[in-house]
């Protein structure tokens, strides 16, 4: 399954880094969670009274001790929380091989606000769940049932001061995105 | 034109900072716009949203009401508005049953269209635009001058000095830093709101379903963070199915920012939980505003296809000089001056509707493939109907329209001409010309009319014949050409005939929106031209062949003629342009082309009837290259001269400053000769050359290759 994705995959991270996004990948959770909590130490979360990240509810975190105190990450996603957070963690259900576009149901707002407010976004995504494109992804979706439904492709940008392309606006300047093969064991 | 808006567009022009900003990022998206599309097929993609949003408009009834049921079932209120006045009615009651003090907005057209902002503020609302190019309009008080980038009439000075103001702090020039202060200063009120406002670029009947299209993010917190949500829709939004929506998603990213897809897009079917545990309020307004009219129009309703990506304002030569403050209302350029017409009153239209130049290069690039140029003549047509024409105008084309009375005032005019004659070109004209005359001399009219020259002409005589519609220009200013014509066709074995009864092709009075009058001369010249012994009919002015084998069918439909129609496609059939008929005896092998004697550098402009009505394009650089001649590009070849017509009479400075980038391009290849094969755009580039002291000769194909047949 995982072989047969790899030019997907590839595509991905070509479209994905062509608009700034960061693509990584790991063969399973435990290499992927210590790429994780080496990032929220080189960003100062596991310092006392460093930056702060959050990380809304997924499969990921599933059976995970995190035996390693990190002062800074929370689980507890709020206006407060996420909003004075550097960095958002979540999982996404979907990847768009030919856009490099992250697919999420972020009905409950926690997902949304944990990709939308701080300045970083690292978000999870397992490797068999990538598509060729958007009109597979509607087709698999039932996309219908999901309250709200976000696409992610890169991070938040704008051109409208003289066109000029500048990255994070509202939303994350950096997504990093971090493909997990084995993700359910 | 009114005086006023002469007055805009001559100070918009005057803007040096506009026109450059608005000319360097013309250019710069036909490349990045290209790179998007790579792999795509884009005449496929467009047609597959043509069709999807042109049945969507024949059942916006049926839609809404699915729309309506399925939202509904899933808790959103949805609300059926007709007028911008009951749309405003709605959110400004609910503002106070639910004691609304503050609103966050994403960019929303919708909104902008009905001018809701400015009502609830009247309302005591306080409304911050929190989507960047909107946001800096607002501070500016500025209505938006472009559809995807509001702001784009404004530079990074303007924007720091509103910035300034608004953080009461002396902020650089620097956009990352100023994106930042924005994102500093507008986060806060999110979280103070008590109502988001967005639009909506797509609505799915089936999911009851918006879906917004954003880059920055913020219409994700607009619709997260406050309790209620209120999203404006207007009734084209409406689709039927999910799949519905991936054409959409493909193009309007591309068409609009030359991306895959934007960084974010939301589909949002129904509430959702607030971070407070409460439910939201959603709150959807399906909004008619001549929406159900227009699609009832069979001419506009094709302007529902519209998805709003901008493409026609970004490749619009007009558009690039002027901006979106002049050549528009609220919707921006070509198609912003369609839904005007339908959305606000037609008298908002009615001026800017003058601006467009229906060069047709919007028509290639819409992604909801929208004749928009035709579109634009329709709101003239309608509004010559309904107003009638001013004397003069009339009075003018009916000489037009009448040859041998045109021919009898020309040959007074050439009287009257002759003390300014010089190398052929009007050095001094007289007063009441002199606005004409600054950026380009015109042509004399020729001393003998070619219809006249051409009964001296001998020709070979030949079993096969071909008709010559030769066209107002080339019979009184450059017979030249016609003489061109006669000598290559002949060479090939064809006697040339020229029907005497040939009129004007109808191009100046369906410029004006006199189709009646159009419909008239299309009548007459198939009468003249249409004849058994006859296989070919010759244009060799594109204008002109495209009415010939186009328009006149068209005219004759749009006045219920249909007795002429089936004779109109008879003549259409057999008619060619003077590139394609001579390509095709090359390839028949009736004519051979000799290597010239003295090869020159030779360029080519591509006139907007041939490369975008007839599609001819390919053949002139085929025919001059076997020639014998070195062919070099001009950048932009297919960009409009400045000439559109009676377009230089009417907006003589737009038409100046199209003409002066056009002259820098020429310039620009070094070229020994320019070709082209509209006479228009001859007395345009010719003129401009001339003025301006250029080594560069104008010349039409035609002499080109007559040139070396021995």
């Amino acid at each position: 399954m995982i072989k047969e994705n790899q030019p997907m995959i590839d595509l991905f991270k070509t479209k994905a880094e062509a608009v700034s996004a960061e693509v990584h990948r790991f063969p399973g959770k435990t290499e992927a969670l210590s790429f994780i909590l080496d990032f929220l130490k080189k960003e100062d979360i596991s310092k006392p009274n460093g930056s702060t990240a959050v990380w809304a509810d997924c499969p990921f975190l599933k059976k995970i001790q995190l035996s390693e105190k990190i002062p800074g990450l929370r689980f507890d996603v709020t206006r407060e929380t996420a909003s004075a957070a550097k960095i958002g963690i979540s999982q996404m259900e979907w990847a768009i091989a030919d856009t490099g576009t992250l697919v999420q149901d972020a009905t409950a707002f926690e997902q949304r606000l944990v990709s939308s407010l701080p300045e970083i976004h690292i978000a999870l995504i397992a490797s068999n769940k990538i598509v060729p494109d958007l009109a597979t992804a509607l087709s698999r979706i039932s996309p219908g049932n999901a309250g709200y439904l976000t696409f992610i492709t890169g991070p938040s940008r704008t051109a409208d001061i003289e066109r000029v392309l500048t990255i994070g606006v509202h939303g994350p300047e950096r997504l990093i995105i971090v493909f997990v093969d084995q993700l359910e064991e | 034109m009114g005086t006023k808006l002469r007055k805009k567009a001559s100070k918009a022009m005057a803007d040096a900072t506009l026109t450059g900003a608005l000319g360097n990022f013309s250019e710069a998206y036909m490349i990045s716009r290209a790179k998007a599309y790579e792999g795509i097929d884009f005449e496929a993609l467009r047609t597959s949203i043509a069709t999807i949003k042109g049945n969507a408009a024949q059942h916006f009834e049926e839609l809404a009401e699915q729309f309506k049921k399925n939202a509904e079932a899933k808790g959103a209120k949805v609300f059926r508005a007709n007028s911008p006045h009951e749309v405003r009615k709605y959110i400004l009651d609910l503002v106070k049953e639910k004691g609304v003090k503050r609103i966050v907005k994403s960019k929303s057209m919708a909104s902008e269209e009905i001018h809701l902002n400015h009502a609830l503020e009247a309302a005591g609302v306080h409304v911050k635009e929190m989507d960047l190019g909107e946001w800096i309009i607002q501070l500016a008080g500025h209505k938006p001058s472009h559809m995807v980038l509001p702001a784009i009439h404004m530079t990074r000075q303007q924007v720091s000095d509103l910035f300034s103001k608004e953080v009461n702090e002396r902020l650089t020039t620097d956009i990352p830093k100023l994106v930042k202060t924005a994102r500093k200063q507008l986060r806060k009120h999110y979280f103070e709101a008590d109502a988001g406002i967005t639009g909506a670029n797509i609505a799915i009947a089936e999911g009851g379903t918006i879906v917004l299209v954003t880059n920055e993010g913020n219409s994700r917190l607009v619709t997260t963070l406050p309790k209620i949500h209120i999203a404006i829709v207007g009734l084209e939004k409406l689709v039927p199915r999910f799949q519905d929506a991936v054409p959409i998603l493909q193009a309007l990213p591309r068409s609009a920012t030359s991306q895959l897809l934007t960084s974010y897009v939301s589909m949002i079917s129904g509430p959702t939980p607030n971070t407070d545990g409460s439910m939201k309020e959603l709150h959807i307004i399906l909004m008619d505003n001549q929406r159900t009219a227009m699609a009832r129009d069979p001419k506009f309703r094709e302007a529902l296809q519209c998805i709003r990506c901008a493409a026609c304002l970004n490749v619009c030569p007009v558009y690039r000089l002027i901006g979106g403050h002049v050549f528009g209302y609220v919707y921006t350029g070509g198609i912003g001056t369609i839904l005007t017409s339908w959305f606000n009153e037609m008298k908002n239209a009615e001026d800017i509707q003058g601006l467009c130049i229906t060069c047709g290069r919007c028509r290639e690039v819409c992604a909801g493939k929208i004749n928009i140029p035709e579109l634009i003549l329709e709101i003239r047509r309608r509004l010559v109907k309904k107003q009638g024409m001013p004397f003069i105008q009339k009075s003018a084309l009916s000489v037009v329209n009448n040859r041998r009375l045109f021919h009898a005032m020309l040959r007074a005019g050439y009287l009257a001409q002759m003390p300014f004659v010089k190398e052929g070109f009007i050095r001094h004209l007289p007063l009441f010309f002199s606005s004409l005359s600054e950026f380009r001399s015109l042509p004399a009219v020729a001393k003998t009319a070619f219809h006249v020259k051409f009964k001296k002409i001998k020709q070979q005589k030949c079993a096969e014949k071909v008709a010559f519609f030769t066209g107002c220009a080339i019979d009184f200013v450059y017979p030249e050409i016609g003489e061109a014509v006669i000598k290559v066709l002949n060479k090939a074995g064809l006697e040339v005939v020229v029907p005497e009864d040939q009129t004007c092709c109808g191009t100046p009075s369906r410029g004006f929106g006199a189709y009646d009058m159009a419909a008239d001369c299309a009548v007459r010249n198939i009468q003249a031209l249409l004849n058994d012994d006859i296989p070919y009919v010759v244009v060799a002015c594109a204008s002109c062949a495209s009415a010939l084998k186009q328009e006149f069918v068209h005219m004759l439909e749009t006045e219920k003629r249909p007795e002429w129609i089936e004779k109109a496609k008879a003549l259409a059939a057999k008619t060619y342009d003077f590139s394609s008929l001579v390509k095709k005896l090359v390839d028949e092998k009736r004519l051979v082309l000799n290597p010239a004697k003295v090869s020159k550098l030779i360029t080519y402009h591509d006139s907007c009837h041939a490369k975008r009505i007839l599609g001819v394009y390919k053949e002139p650089r085929e025919l001059i290259s076997k020639a014998g001649h070195k062919f070099v590009e001009t950048y932009e070849s297919d960009v409009c001269c400045g000439m559109g017509g009676s377009y230089t009479i009417k907006q003589p400075e737009i038409s100046s400053r199209v003409l002066k980038r056009k002259l820098k391009n020429i310039e620009d290849t070094k070229a020994d000769i320019i070709c082209m094969e509209c006479p228009g755009c001859i007395m345009q580039i010719k003129g401009g050359l001339d003025k301006t002291g250029s080594k560069i000769r104008v010349k039409h194909t035609a002499e080109i290759l007559a040139e070396n047949l021995e």
